[in-house]
């Protein structure tokens, strides 16, 4: 069994205190989020490396902007939700556009807030950033991808948005794997089916293969943690010699993960099946982020069950 | 350069606004001809901003937030050597990265605007970087008065006087008219001097379409330490063509031949009055 690890939130934040720590150009901004963002310890250890806009986050983005046009390596944290929703019109012209060295960290993302309602949750991230040019977009699955996704911002000269939730996550990846923004990571090969997850459902992805391989069905596990560019070879590799793709992400089924992958699959003539699986365009159900996930079908339970229809098993 | 020489700067860069605009068939005439004067003393007395130091981190900068104004900062950016006439004359052709609103794409020009109410939070990120630096040099950044309608400029002032950010010169082009008619009509915004004072700005009030007014404004930044100054420069939307000024349809309307050649007509006319 797999070790459970810390949440990925505060992996990020531990990452990025010991980078910040070795290099005075990075700067964090933060919208009233310190607290959420793990980023106290921050404040008080580097407080001439944060810059606290309060509540107003079109001006942490704007202002992250300014500092990165000044030099510096910026951060701008605020929850995944806002971040992405009222600024989106400074993400896209004064962080991609502008071409501007900004990383923008999503905290909370996806629906780590639960209960808090739809107002807090970042099911339309990926979609409105991927239509973005010149962005780049992590979601990072367990504390290894979080904290490699850190350390290799700090040298990416380009718009980056990389979502974190607060849950402590499953540790997928052994010693020695290698994480590079742009490239998937196979965590496992099996040739029935190819499930591809990003995010935090890949540790859901990862326990319906386990419950799968009771059964004798042996699938290969995608871990797609870069959004954009999306890694289009090893997907379309595992597309040709899969009996089926299933696509798990914490975001609406509209213009993320799955479609992505529907119209790679398409456009490359590729005869696959293919289920996506994630958020309905419907009125969210409330509840815990693992009762909402599970409620729509990405329970590693119900993702074995949709795998083995797929292969008609 | 003197006084005399500025103000022939002045007529000559409104030639010019009109010359790019009459010929690329597009452009912001009005709003461009009301800041003209702004920019001729900021890039001429005031920023010292050139093509050899523009890729230098130790400078002043200037961020046009009002984007939609570029044939203005084009104009000032050719005379200052940053690209040639020959490469202005190809704004709005195709692939040409003379467009309708400042790119990065040009040298000289530091930031892509055009959405309005994002040019402040920017200028004060940079001027926050200057701070962290510390480093003396000054970041500008002028806005319409149109644009301060929207909240982010705002948001944007809150964080310039938390951190006294007295390296930073905001310019309102006050020239009273927006596209669907005049400010204090479409939203109105007065007093803006009391709104930015009660945001912690120190504020100013001059001509902007007066050079020896403007010059002795820039001589007083920053008018109080620990403070952000803004600059209120009323001016006259479509300033020095008579026909043109004060006029709503201006806005973005193109000369026709016979009104670009009254307009150069009366421009000549005031230039021969120099020599």
């Amino acid at each position: 069994m797999n070790k459970i690890g810390k949440p990925n939130l505060e992996i990020f934040s531990e990452t990025l205190l010991s980078e910040a720590k070795k290099n005075k150009d990075i700067i964090v901004v933060t919208s009233d989020s310190r607290g959420s963002g793990k980023l106290v310890p921050f404040g008080k250890e580097l407080p001439d490396q944060i810059i606290e806009v309060g509540i107003a986050e079109q001006n942490l983005v704007g202002v992250s902007s300014g500092l990165a046009a000044g030099g510096k390596i910026v951060f701008g944290v605020s929850p995944a939700s806002f971040l992405t929703a009222r600024s989106l019109e400074q993400i896209k012209n004064d962080v991609a556009y502008s071409d501007r060295n900004v990383s923008l960290i999503g905290i909370s993302a996806g629906i780590s807030y639960g209960q808090l309602g739809s107002t807090h949750h970042s099911i339309h991230d990926f979609a409105t950033l991927r239509a973005i040019n010149n962005m780049t977009i992590v979601a990072p699955a367990d504390n290894f991808e979080a904290s490699q996704a850190i350390k290799q911002s700090v040298s990416y000269d380009h718009p980056l948005y990389i979502r974190y939730g607060k849950k402590p996550m499953m540790d997928i990846h052994p010693p020695g794997t290698e994480f590079k923004i742009g490239k998937s990571i196979v965590v496992k090969k099996g040739e029935d089916l190819t499930i591809v997850a990003t995010g935090e459902t890949l540790q859901r992805a990862y326990l319906a293969s386990e419950i799968l391989k009771e059964s004798n069905i042996h699938c290969s596990i995608i871990s797609m943690h870069t959004i954009k560019p999306f890694d289009k070879k090893t997907f379309i590799e595992f597309s040709k010699n899969s009996k089926a793709i299933l696509t798990v992400e914490e975001h609406s089924i509209f213009g993320g993960l799955g479609e992505c992958c529907a119209s790679l699959i398409a456009q490359n003539n590729i005869n696959v099946k293919l289920k996506i699986l994630g958020i309905p365009d419907e009125y969210m159900i409330n509840g815990s982020q693992a009762d909402v996930l599970d409620h729509y079908e990405m329970s590693p339970e119900k993702i074995a069950k949709i795998s083995k229809d797929l292969l008609n098993k | 350069m003197d006084l005399n020489q500025l103000k022939i700067k002045s007529l000559e860069y409104r030639k010019t606004i009109l010359d790019i605009i009459y010929k690329s068939g597009a452009g912001h005439t009005g709003g461009s001809l009301s800041c003209i004067d702004i920019l001729n003393v900021l890039y001429n007395k005031v920023l010292d901003i050139n093509p050899k130091n523009f890729n230098e981190k130790d400078r002043n900068h200037y961020i046009h937030s009002k984007g939609h104004s570029v044939e203005a900062l084009y104009t000032v950016l050719c005379d200052q050597g940053f690209f040639s006439r020959k490469d202005l004359e190809k704004l709005n052709h195709f692939n040409s990265h003379f467009i309708g609103h400042p790119t990065r794409k040009i040298l000289g020009i530091e930031h892509n605007t055009g959405a309005l109410g994002h040019g402040l939070s920017v200028a004060v990120g940079l001027a926050l970087s200057k701070k962290i630096d510390q480093k003396t040099n000054k970041v500008f950044s002028l806005l319409g008065d149109g644009e301060l309608s929207e909240g982010s400029v705002w948001e944007a002032c809150t964080t310039a006087s938390k951190y006294h950010l007295d390296n930073l010169i905001v310019i309102i082009d006050r020239n009273d008219l927006q596209i669907t008619g005049k400010t204090e009509e479409v939203n109105p915004i007065e007093p803006i001097d009391k709104k930015f004072a009660s945001f912690g700005f120190e504020t100013i009030s001059t001509n902007g379409n007066n050079i020896s007014e403007l010059l002795n404004v820039f001589k007083e930044i920053p008018i109080q330490k620990n403070k952000p100054t803004v600059i209120i420069a009323k001016t006259t939307k479509g300033s020095g063509v008579s026909f043109i000024e004060n006029q709503i349809n201006w806005h973005h309307k193109v000369p026709s031949e016979d009104e670009y050649g009254r307009a150069i007509s009366e421009l000549n006319e005031k230039l021969n009055s120099y020599e």
